[in-house]
């Protein structure tokens, strides 16, 4: 289900609407992941504290979201963009595909919470997509 | 705390501890039935009391029409393929036609009703279902998966009501309920 550009400028302007909270939706979806999926817990199991709001989990949001961010300055060719992070998940972190809808989909929980008028159907699509075909490129060096 | 492994070092007591309690809770589980068959474990559902409050909870408080009207318009926007069950629907041509079907809108509120059942009975969701998984088995011939798609786009709903007071806790007992329900629901397909 490839990218129209139709979903890379809703995409694109959806984030222009929630840039400033980037960070906080990145930190509020990891944690949540980690309670309502436990079983994500353990790639994480180097973490002294895994509860949500604590400064490990906000850290990393923050270097997950900004990752997305980037990906969708880059939104025109994602493949190129995640070349490097694919290599690292592949390779060195090996997280398991599955966990990459699971974090989608808390990240898009969380976009619903913070921006209720903003996340229409369409724009929720669009961002359905784009979190899909992010994990798709991902996982591209997987195998 | 030390990456998890094999050995019984600092972690590993750790993880053993955690299966330990686990396994003693799964025991004192199927040991309260009052039954002397400590082999048979239980299959009803454990729920807790914060789980159970919050269900109550948040279907007490619940706007049936709009929730359920706004779950359904999301999942066929969002997941297009599901309106192959919808073909007397009339104009499912885009989001704005989905959303003004009165249709959607009545079977949206149809469909949350049902999970009424679900929250009256949280006990035994499975017997409760039954009839029902039949229906969307034999009769709508419904993909389970679907209910997965539009359990999702439900949680989705909920959450942008509640806001903040969705918290993680409130999402893990809110999405174990559905999981629990769709479990049901898938029961009787063959």
């Amino acid at each position: 289900m490839s990218l129209t550009a139709k979903d890379m400028s809703v995409v694109k302007a959806l984030w222009g609407k929630i840039s400033s909270k980037v960070d906080e939706i990145g930190a509020e979806a990891l944690g949540r992941m980690l309670v309502v999926y436990p079983q994500t817990k353990t790639y994480f199991s180097h973490w002294s504290d895994l509860s949500p709001g604590s400064a490990q989990v906000k850290k990393h949001g923050k270097t997950i979201m900004g990752a997305v961010s980037d990906a969708v300055s880059k939104i025109d060719d994602l493949p190129a963009a995640l070349s490097q992070l694919s290599e690292l998940h592949a390779y060195k972190l090996r997280v398991d595909p599955a966990n990459f809808k699971i974090l989608a989909h808390n990240i898009i929980v969380v976009t619903a919470m913070l921006f209720p008028a903003d996340f229409t159907p369409e724009v929720h699509v669009s961002l359905d997509k784009f979190l899909q075909n992010l994990a798709w490129c991902l996982a591209e060096k997987y195998r | 705390m030390r990456r998890s492994s094999n050995q019984m070092g600092p972690g590993g007591v750790g993880l053993w501890v955690f299966k330990l309690q686990t396994g003693i809770l799964i025991l004192q589980g199927s040991s309260s039935s009052g039954h002397a068959e400590t082999s048979k474990v239980s299959n009803m559902v454990e729920w807790t009391e914060f789980e159970r409050a919050t269900i109550q909870d948040i279907f007490s408080k619940m706007d049936y029409e709009s929730v359920g009207h706004n779950a359904l318009t999301r999942c066929l926007v969002v997941y297009p393929w599901t309106q192959r069950y919808f073909g007397n629907f009339g104009n499912l041509y885009n989001a704005a036609a989905i959303m003004g079907n009165p249709l959607v809108a009545a079977h949206g509120t149809v469909v949350l009703h049902g999970l009424d059942k679900a929250v009256k009975n949280m006990d035994n969701i499975k017997a409760t279902y039954a009839e029902l998984s039949v229906l969307h088995s034999e009769k709508l011939h419904v993909d389970p998966d679907n209910f997965r798609l539009l359990a999702d786009c439900l949680t989705i709903v909920v959450a942008a009501r509640l806001g903040s007071g969705f918290t993680p806790d409130v999402q893990a007992a809110f999405q174990k309920f559905l999981a629990v329900v769709i479990s049901a629901l898938t029961k009787q397909y063959h």
